[in-house]
Parts: C-alpha cells; structure tokens; sequence
C-alpha cells in the first residue's frame, strides 16, 4: 500500500522532471533523482509510523479493549481477565467470533468492533493524508536548479547510518534485558548466596508444607561444572587444533592441503545438535561401557563425554585461529632459522610458536569462550543435577544446561526460578565477554608488532 | 655435533610431523564415526512395514456420513477375520494394538477422496506401530525373556502368521518426509520442521542482508573515523562471539516479553537469528568491499562519480559474490542453529504444517533435539535419519556458497 505510493510518487516526479529535461531546461540531477527524493518522502514517514505503531501495538490493543473487560468480567479471576483479553485481541477483527464470545454481550460486542474499525480507519487515513502532504510539499520544492542528487545521497547515508546502530542497538538491549531481570532476581535471592553459595536446587515451593524444595540458588555448582567440561573439551581441542594448524601450514603439500581443509570445515559445520545428539546416543553410553570395563563407575551423562565431543566440535575452530596468527609470523624469522639448519619442527618449536605466543593464546581464550556459551551438546549430553565435583566420570550440570532447562516450558515471569535464568545468562555474558575483548587486544597488538 | 644428536633430531621431526598428521586423521576419523552412525541408525527410519488388509464396506448402513464411519472399527474387524480362532477380549486388543493407531484416519482420508469405494471390499495398506515394525526390521531380540522385551509371544507368532499369509509388504516411509510431528514414531514425519526452519530462515534473510550489507557500506565507506563508529565496530566484533544462547534470552525478554509478540512462531525465531547472524554478514560484506581495489574507486571517482554512485555502481557489484557466499554460510550457521529457539518457545509439539511467519513452527534442528529426547526406540531411527538430512542440506548450502565463490570470484 505504501509502497504502491511510493512507487507512484516516483513515477509522478520522474515524469516532471523528463518533461523538463526535454524542454531544454538543464536539470542538475537526473529525473531518476528527483523520483526517488519525491518517493523516499513519501514513504518513510510513513513506514516510520508503521513502527512506532508495531511496537505500541500492545498498548493500543490494551486501551481499546480494557474498559470492555473490566466493565463485563469483574467476577472473573486474573487468570480468565487475561484470557479474554487474549481472545478479544486475536479475534477483534471478526464480529461474528466476539458477539458469540461469552465475555461480551451483544450489544459491548458491536461498540466494540466499531471502535476497532473507527480507530483502523484513523490509522488508514492518517498514512494517506501524511503520504499525500509529504508528497505534495517534496513535489512542489523540485525545481530545475534543485539537487535532488544529494538529498537523496544523504537520505540514503542516514538510512545506513539508522542500520549500523543495530548492532549497538542489539548489544544495549542484551545488557538491558538481561541487568534488569536480574537486579528483579536479586531482590528476591541474596547477591552472595548466588555468587558464593554451593548448593543449586530451583524448585521454588509451590505450597507451603512442600518438603525438599526450599529453592536454593547457590551457582558454584554451574561455574565449576562448566569449566569442568570446558576443561575436558579444551584438552582435546588445543593439542589436536594446534597441531592441525602446523600440519596444515608447514607440512601439507597444497594438494593434501586442499584435501584435509574441508574435512576441517565440514567438523565446523555440523549443527550443534547434531554433536548432541551423538553425545548422548554413542559416545555417552561408550564411555560408561569403557569405564565399566576398568572397574569404574561412570555416569551415562558424564562429564567427559560431553566434554569430548564438544573438543572436537572446538578442533576446527583452534586449528582455523591459530593457523592465522601463526601465517602472519614474518616470512623472515621462519627463513632465517631454517637457513640456520634448524628443522622444521625446531623452527616451529623455537621461533614460531615462541612468536606467535600471544596469538595463540587469544585463540585459545576465545576457544574457551565457545566452550562455555555452548549449549545443545550440554544440553542433551550432560546432567541436570547440580554436583559440586571435579570427578569428570561423574555427571555435571553447566550454566548454559540450567538456563535452558529453567526457560523451557511455560513460565510466569516473576517467579526467581525463571528470574534466575537471566542472573545465570548475565554472568555468562559477562565472562565470554570480558574473554573476547582481552583476546582482541591481545590479537590486536601482535598483529600491530608484526606489521 | 655428533651423528648421534643429529639422528635424534631426525626422529625429533619426524615425530613431530607424525602428530600433525596424526591429530588431522583424529578429527577426520570422529567425523566419518559420527556421520557413519547416524547413517547406520538411520536406516530402519526409510521404510515401513504395512499390512494388506481387505476391508468390507459393503454393508453400512446409508445413514452413515462419510466422517462418522467407524473406520478404526473395520480395520479391527478386518484384522479378525484373519485370525478366526481369537475370541478372548483382551487378546483381541492386543491384536489391534499390532496396527499404528493412525490408520483410521489413514483409511478415512483414503475413502473421502475416493468415494467410490464405499459399498464395496477393497485392499488397504494400513501402517504399523513402531514396535511391531521394529520386529519385522529384526530389531526384537526374541531370545530375551518375554517381559524384557516391547513384542511379547503372542504378539511374535501373530506377526510371523501375517508375515507368512503374505499380507505384510515393505515400503518406502513416505511420512517421514511429508508428515508434521507425531506422538506416533511411524507417522512422524519432519517436513513441518523443515518449512518451519525454511520460514525462519526466510525472515532471517529479509531482515539480516540489508540490514547488515548497509551497515558494511556505511561503515567501510562513509563513516568518519570517531568514537561511535569505533564503538559500533568493537560492538559488531563482540557480537560475533556472544554464544547463541544470549540472544535466545534477549528474544525472550524483549520480543515474547516486552513486545508481546506470541510464543512459538518463525517471525520471532527470524527476528532472534537475524541478529545472531547480522554480525558476521557484516564482517563477510566488509572484507569483501576491502578486497575490491582503489583504483577501481578513484578511476570512478576521477570520472565525476559521487560516493553513492562509487559505492552502488562500482565496489558492490564487485564485491557482490563475496558478500553472498557470506551471507549463505551465515545462514547456514542460523539453519544449524537451536539454543535460542529453544528459549522463545520454537520448542512445542506441532503437529500442523506451517503456513506463515504467525503460525506455530519448529525448526529442523529443534525437532532432532525433541526426538532426541522420546523414549521411543524408533525414534533413534528417525532422530538419526533427520539429522543425516540436516547435514546434508547443510553441506548442499556450503557447497553452493564454494561454488559460487569460485565461479564469480574476481581475481584483481
């Protein structure tokens, strides 16, 4: 609808600025500039008032129904208030569904649907008349000396500039949301208890005499099952990516190069649910089998299998990262050692790594950061239950595990179980996070030593 | 320097390298096992067993409305007349229990699009359950005790009879590919789950691509160097590295939440993606503008080009196939992806074939995580036969993202 102006618009502004181009009057943009500065006016107001009217859409919706329904279900309970208001907002635009709704009677039902169409035919018109005055007021400015040219470059830079604050938009709406839930969750549960106690259990009682379900929110429990398997995960993935990485780059004749890549990249590209799923269905039942075997008691959801396979979706991660930090260690230094009669393997033990030091370490610490955001292999491999361990045979929980294990499922959004959830997701944040910038830098100033 | 040292040094390297090569053929072995596996457990999903049973509908009643036959009830009686000597009641369910509990329905559809058949006795293929299919599969061990096992004696010698009366056919599973989910493992299917996850991905496109090519230009080529557009790129850089999870959390609170958009639909799931996957079109689209060359930029420059015309013109048609082989691997990533959906409620028991981005969905990948999670051993099967088609799309993508690249790639 709005676009068909727009495209109107154009057509309209073109078409005046060809006729005067063929007069002989110079223009100083072309006709095509002056389409699109007319249609970009009329558009975007409106299109800006399209927004404005998504994101008050619930607010509106509560205005026009709540004096319907306080006026005809006073008797009802919270839960059926909001339950109607539901069904009237799904279904306001059909007047057959609200007069046989039981919340209305007949004659509620019919104000009702006409304050709806009234207000849509305001809101109709309103995007018609602000169109049309935006198009009149832009056509008229157009003249032959006029540059529409830059006005619409500018309007084109603005645009752009609205779209690169998204990014700044998402990560302010990130830490919003997440800081707000939790200052709500720790006005419920103690700062320290979270931080410090070492007990973990959700369950907040339902009723009162409930036995065993006091909701103890003590997150030492998550942190050190984290870092469990993340620790599990890393020793696999850091021998196995760094040595990769140095096959890769120093051995590897390009046509066995170009043939082990992919087999990397394609390790990268399996779904983590697909790791997950393996995890729990192959590798979990294997290590309780192999542990058993030895005399071992080992958990199907241990932490090592887990673990294990979450190394190896890391692997093509550490080998890809420090495969480029190593390459940009200068032609020189590898030259000047192998000319020494150094071997390859001295020259990468002695100068490459030892150069490529900081990089690699970046590397690791943003492998690091992967491993504790990761979630579907935890989710489906390792335990619910909390233990405060560091027995990798035995079955941890993580944070990632617990958030989505508390989210899952209908939820009411005050209770300090689902509260907790945010708490939990703001210091994964926070972690990954502080692990990412300190890894930046670091990568930032090798990279500026060698260049 | 002795001959000895050197000979150590010699082994020193050649160890050295044997690791390298070593730690490559570890990962591609773990790849081969886990792609081997889900292709072995894949296999009893692609078929099914049915049974060819006649039905006599010759007297009904007229009365009767197509929709209110007793379909389930012919079936049974159908079943029956197989086994004459079966008069005891509870055998006589456990009987009916052999056939999926969908093929009433099945039967139903078959007769209100066919309706010539009522009156008349005809063969139909009915489905079924997954355990009496799994026994068929050779995937009852019938020298375990009878109480270990789902198939007990009765139920074995039942099935044997059928199978010998040769009313019992193999066929390929067709619900698994056209079906939405199921409480029922033999009619469940994950085609609802892939329109779900195409849905998704759709809305993920609309809203990523422009969004994230024209915060690329603005920053590569108009932004003046200062503290907001430094805090906008080390904001793009972090945002890369922020697990999936977070913004899983951020739908919930500020889409389902603060919005008030509904649970369980594709245009949240989109909205939740597109973020996650805008920083790396991003980056793909920058580096990509970076690698088309100057001169190209002043030549059009010198010629009277303005900055948007450059840009629009010159640099993005150049630097067009890099930014697709981008924005395809970034979606791809969103394809795989499950945590944040999980957390918006994309997560639901489905059982209808979404239509729009308002519909309850789930995605491919969510769907393997809630098969994962039933008890039902055919499950496996499908869980694993879903994942093999999840790869394999994944792959398909990957490769035409390759593809692209070097096909179009221009070499400056």
């Amino acid at each position: 609808m709005i676009l068909s102006l727009g495209i109107i618009a154009f057509g309209i502004a073109r078409g005046k600025a060809k006729a005067q181009l063929e007069n002989n009057e110079p223009l100083r943009s072309m006709p095509v500039y002056h389409g699109l500065y007319v249609s970009l006016w009329t558009i975007l107001p409106s299109i800006f008032l399209v927004i404005l009217f998504l994101i008050f859409n619930k607010s509106i919706f509560d205005f026009l129904i709540t004096p319907f329904i306080s006026a005809s279900t006073i008797s009802l309970g919270l839960d059926e208030v909001i339950y109607a208001k539901n069904f009237l907002i799904s279904n306001i635009s059909n007047l057959n569904n609200l007069t046989n709704s039981e919340f209305l009677s007949n004659e509620m039902a019919l104000s009702l649907y006409d304050r709806y169409t009234q207000g849509r035919l305001i809101a109709f018109g309103s995007f018609i008349i602000l169109s049309i005055t935006f198009l009149s007021v832009t056509l008229n400015k157009l003249s032959v000396r006029f540059d529409a040219r830059r006005k619409v470059e500018s309007i084109f830079k603005f645009i752009f500039f609205l779209f690169s604050t998204m990014a700044v938009l998402t990560t302010i709406g990130i830490i919003l949301s997440l800081i707000f839930e939790t200052i709500r969750f720790f006005s419920q549960v103690g700062f320290f208890d979270f931080i410090f106690g070492t007990h973990w259990s959700p369950q907040t009682a339902i009723r009162e005499d409930q036995v065993g379900s006091s909701g103890s929110f003590g997150a030492i429990p998550l942190f050190t099952g984290t870092l469990l398997i993340t620790a599990v995960a890393m020793s696999i993935a850091a021998p196995l990516g760094l040595y990769s990485a140095i096959f890769l780059s120093q051995y590897a004749k390009p046509k066995t190069r170009d043939w082990l890549k992919p087999i990397l990249e394609i390790l990268a590209g399996i779904p983590t649910v697909v790791y997950g799923f393996f995890a729990a269905l192959t590798v979990g039942p294997f290590v309780r089998s192999c542990g058993e075997y030895f005399g071992l008691t080992v958990a199907t959801e241990s932490a090592l299998a887990a673990g294990a396979v979450m190394g190896v979706m890391i692997i093509p991660y550490v080998s890809s990262l420090s495969d480029d930090v190593m390459s940009a260690v200068p032609v020189s230094l590898r030259d000047g050692s192998l000319a020494l009669g150094a071997t390859k393997s001295e020259t990468v033990k002695k100068v490459i790594f030892p150069a490529a030091l900081p990089g690699i370490v970046s590397a690791l610490l943003l492998a690091v950061s992967r491993a504790i955001g990761e979630t579907m292999i935890v989710v489906m491999a390792a335990g619910l239950a909390a233990n405060l361990t560091i027995n990798p045979l035995s079955a941890v929980t993580t944070v990632t595990v617990q958030i989505v294990t508390l989210l899952v499922g209908d939820q009411e959004f005050d209770s300090a179980k689902t509260l907790a959830a945010f708490a939990l997701g703001l210091m994964l944040f926070a972690i990954t996070l502080i692990l990412n910038i300190f890894a930046m830098i670091v990568v930032r100033r090798y990279r500026e030593r060698y260049e | 320097m002795n001959k000895n040292n050197f000979q150590k040094r010699h082994r020193a390297e050649k160890r050295f390298k044997a690791y390298g090569l070593f730690s490559l053929l570890a990962a591609a072995t773990m790849l081969a096992i886990i792609i081997g596996s889900m292709a072995y457990k894949a296999v009893p999903a692609f078929n099914n067993y049915t049974l060819n049973l006649e039905i006599d509908m010759s007297n009904l009643s007229p009365l009767d409305k197509v929709e209110d036959i007793n379909y389930r009830g012919l079936i049974r009686d159908s079943l029956f007349t197989i086994f004459p000597e079966i008069q005891d009641r509870s055998k006589k369910r456990k009987l009916s229990k052999l056939i999926s509990s969908s093929s009433g329905y099945s039967l139903r559809d078959f007769i209100i699009e066919n309706p010539s058949y009522i009156n008349k006795k005809f063969y139909f293929n009915v489905l079924f359950t997954d355990d009496s299919d799994l026994f068929y599969k050779g995937y009852v061990d019938t020298s375990l005790p009878e109480n270990e096992r789902r198939i007990d004696n009765d139920e074995v010698l039942w099935l044997e009879n059928l199978y010998s009366l040769g009313r019992v056919q193999n066929k390929i599973s067709s619900n698994l590919f056209l079906n939405g989910d199921s409480r029922e493992p033999e009619t469940a299917g994950f085609f609802g789950a892939t329109i779900g996850s195409l849905i998704t991905i759709f809305v993920t496109l609309i809203l990523s691509f422009p969004i994230g090519v024209f915060t690329a230009i603005y920053l590569e080529n108009f932004a003046v160097k200062n503290r907001i557009t430094d805090f906008i790129e080390v904001n793009i850089n972090n945002l890369a590295a922020v697990p999936s999870i977070i913004f899983g959390l951020l739908g919930l609170a500020v889409f389902i939440n603060f919005f008030g958009m509904p649970r369980s639909i594709p245009l949240v799931g989109g909205l939740v993606l597109s973020l996650m996957t805008l920083p790396t079109i991003i980056i793909t689209t920058r580096s990509a503008l970076q690698s088309v060359p100057p001169s190209i930029r002043e030549a059009a420059l010198a010629m009277g080009a303005s900055e948007m015309q450059v840009v629009f013109q010159h640099l993005l048609p150049a630097a067009l196939p890099g930014i697709f082989t981008g924005t395809i691997i970034g979606l791809a990533r969103a394809f795989g992806e499950s945590a944040p959906l999980l957390l918006i409620g994309m997560v639901a028991f489905i059982v209808d074939i979404p239509g729009s981005i308002n519909d309850p969905a789930t995605a491919l990948p969510v769907q393997i995580y809630i098969w994962a999670d039933s008890p039902e051993r055919a499950f496996v099967a499908k869980t694993s036969a879903a994942t093999l088609i999840l790869i394999g799309l994944l792959i398909i993508i990957n490769l035409v993202a390759v593809i692209l690249r070097k096909r179009y790639e221009v070499k400056w």
